[in-house]
């Protein structure tokens, strides 16, 4: 029986010293905290800081959101990683028809910076970071963030946080696009540059292989299209004047964790290499921290199974597992039933203490990179590299990635590639425990959503048309303008775009101001 | 011998943009020897009748992963009608709890295939359900 990874890599019976001199050899393993940082960005890695934990949360009202995360927090959370619901991910406010039914439904409704005032009361964002899971509307939702922090009194040159805002991969999955390709790397690069000269300890991009991977990509695809996109965004801030050290340090990743064991490892440990290596090599940077590859990982919904959901636990166990061995500074794991839903309390508690339990009872913390030298771990990083630089190199040969993915072509590979997982999960060439293999009788338990409620919805309209009567409507009216004509001269949207919320514009409004100027994204039809 | 092609369209209406299932089945369609019209992320309902009365479908096929699916598709119910569509075969598939079922049944929709069904499951009830 041959042995080969997703990747396609040949698995062999036992790994030698020769192995792993066949492969690269031994030079690229180095220390933890140096060059090319194979072994982990710190020297100490979790001795000093376990990685932070920060489960997915939001859902319905602000008010609701809000007792959610101090719930979290209270019991041993350490950062938000906040879900918004599809109205807000798309630019919309609540009571634009195309809302209709999903308002509060998969994650927080948001419609002015009141919304966020309520969301985050009481709590300290000093001491909790906050990952605001957003794309299509990120401009927008990160000068919320910005605008409610200086309105309780931090001082931006010191407050730390994340955006997702990796619109390219919107484009491949997941979905929430409004703009067009090219307005969109824009205004990436709006919100990268703002940062750097205003909020330098923020982190206005958290670029992700995640839903790549979950669209039907390969674990050496997944690193190489998000390192492309990565690149696609520095390059286009290099081009309007920034030099790489000025913001590098700032992007981070987001990764998907699930499949098999050592290849995710191997996954991780390479990338970590391979991206300090282009960083160096292709970009000269001189600060050693831009050429870190920080991370979150820890989700991993594409191996969840709505069959005999429990097993989800273990599945989820495995994969923080596999997180902490490969030294990522964040985890966000995949509850239980992320297979149909947004975590519910319990679930998301079973996940906070599945991290616990590593960091407390197994000895995940006490020294770095403990897989480090095994010849089968080195061999197959090696490999990883190797292979990521193929994916790299055959779309750079086809293009490049923005224009394959304004065209489709990354999309039509990655839905192929699913489709054929499917039929092979279908045939049980590929095992998946309680689906095709060791399946049982009973039947399994009905998809349990977060309630949607009218009553909340209601609520949120009801606030919103109350902001807009009380706010001072020339003030609004008069930033809405300004947001325009900068936006149509091609300047930097950021400042805009703040003083817009601060006047209390909503979601709806700014993103009416931006179509105006960018147009919509049509989607390229390609699978 | 020639016979008509059953002609499918796939539609994702709504603001979900999980879109991987719904691209699998268009495929499985396909392979099976349909014809596929896929429209593509965040459809209204009056898109998804157009097309489909455009594009002259036998069967309409939705997939909703977010949750929305009652409301999405008492929407879409009254477009097919406006549109005298209503006699096409018309399937729902995604996350679907099995407790909305029956009310999906009842605005006429003609099978649920919630996450977990097989292709095949879904090509021989295409198959043996076009008239």
């Amino acid at each position: 029986m041959k042995f080969e990874n997703e990747s396609g890599i040949e698995i062999k019976s036992v790994y030698t010293p020769e192995d792993v001199t066949a492969t690269g050899g031994d030079d690229g393993i180095g220390r933890p905290g140096q060059f090319p940082f194979t072994r982990g960005i710190h020297e100490q890695m979790y001795r000093k800081r376990p990685w932070t934990m920060r489960q997915y949360a939001g859902f319905g009202t602000p008010e609701e959101t809000n007792e959610r995360f101090h719930y979290l927090i209270d019991n041993g959370q350490t950062g938000l990683n906040v879900a918004f619901d599809l109205p807000t991910q798309m630019g919309l406010s609540s009571d634009d028809p195309m809302a209709e039914g999903e308002v509060g439904r998969v994650g927080m409704a948001v419609d002015t910076l009141e919304d966020f005032e309520i969301a985050f009361a009481g709590i300290d964002l000093d001491e909790i970071t906050v990952s605001l899971t957003i794309n299509g509307a990120a401009v927008t939702l990160i000068a919320m963030y910005f605008a409610m922090a200086e309105k309780r009194g931090y001082d931006l040159s010191k407050l730390r946080g994340t955006a997702q805002n990796d619109i390219l991969k919107e484009f491949v999955g997941r979905g929430t696009w409004v703009f067009p390709v090219e307005p969109s790397i824009k205004l990436v690069g709006d919100t990268i540059i703002y940062c750097a000269e205003n909020v330098p300890k923020y982190s206005p991009v958290s670029v992700c292989g995640y839903h790549i991977r979950e669209s039907g990509a390969s674990p050496a695809q997944e690193m190489a299209y998000a390192f492309l996109i990565a690149k696609a965004y520095i390059d286009h801030v290099l081009a309007r004047g920034m030099s790489v050290d000025d913001f590098a340090s700032r992007l981070s990743f987001n990764f998907d964790i699930y499949g098999n064991l050592f290849e995710q490892v191997a996954k991780f440990r390479a990338g970590r290499r391979l991206w300090a290596k282009i960083i160096n090599d292709d970009y000269h940077a001189e600060n050693p921290r831009s050429a870190w590859m920080r991370m979150i990982a820890g989700g991993g919904g594409g191996g969840l199974t709505i069959e005999q959901p429990e097993n989800n636990i273990v599945r989820g166990a495995y994969y923080a597992l596999i997180s902490a061995l490969s030294g990522t500074q964040t985890m966000a794991l995949c509850s239980y039933d992320e297979a149909y839903t947004i975590p519910s309390e319990k679930a998301a508690r079973v996940s906070l203490r599945t991290m616990q339990i590593l960091i407390e009872e197994m000895g995940l913390c006490d020294t770095v990179d403990p897989l480090g030298g095994s010849y089968y771990v080195e061999s197959l990083t090696n490999q990883m590299e190797e292979k990521i630089r193929a994916v790299m190199k055959d779309v750079d040969r086809g293009g490049g990635i923005v224009k394959s993915i304004s065209e489709g072509y990354i999309q039509a590979a990655v839905s192929r590639q699913a489709y054929e997982n499917v039929r092979k999960i279908e045939r049980g060439e590929i095992r998946k425990v309680g689906v095709n293999c060791f399946q049982v009788e009973e039947e399994t338990p009905d998809v349990e959503f977060h309630p949607f409620r009218d009553e909340d919805r209601d609520k949120q309209v009801r606030r919103l048309e109350r902001v807009r009567s009380e706010r001072d409507g020339t003030r609004a009216e008069r930033a809405l303008g300004k947001l325009l004509d900068t936006a149509k001269a091609g300047d930097n949207v950021m400042p805009a775009v703040i003083e817009a919320v601060k006047s209390y514009a909503t979601v709806g409004e700014i993103t009416s101001c931006l179509v105006e100027v960018y147009g919509r994204y049509k989607e390229p039809i390609r699978f | 011998m020639t016979e008509k092609r059953i002609r499918v369209l796939i539609a994702k209406p709504g603001l979900d943009g999980h879109d991987v299932g719904a691209k699998v089945v268009a495929r499985a369609l396909m392979d099976a020897g349909f014809e596929v019209i896929y429209t593509g992320l965040k459809q209204s309902a009056e898109e998804i009748a157009r097309a489909a009365g455009q594009e002259d479908v036998d069967v309409i096929g939705l997939s909703v992963l977010s949750g929305s699916h009652l409301p999405l598709c008492r929407t879409l119910k009254g477009k097919l009608e406006e549109q005298e569509l209503g006699d096409k075969l018309w399937i729902v598939g995604g996350n679907i709890p099995r407790r909305d079922h029956d009310e999906l049944k009842k605005l006429g929709v003609a099978a649920v295939f919630a996450t977990g069904t097989t292709t095949e499951t879904i090509v021989s009830f295409v198959r043996e359900n076009v008239v």
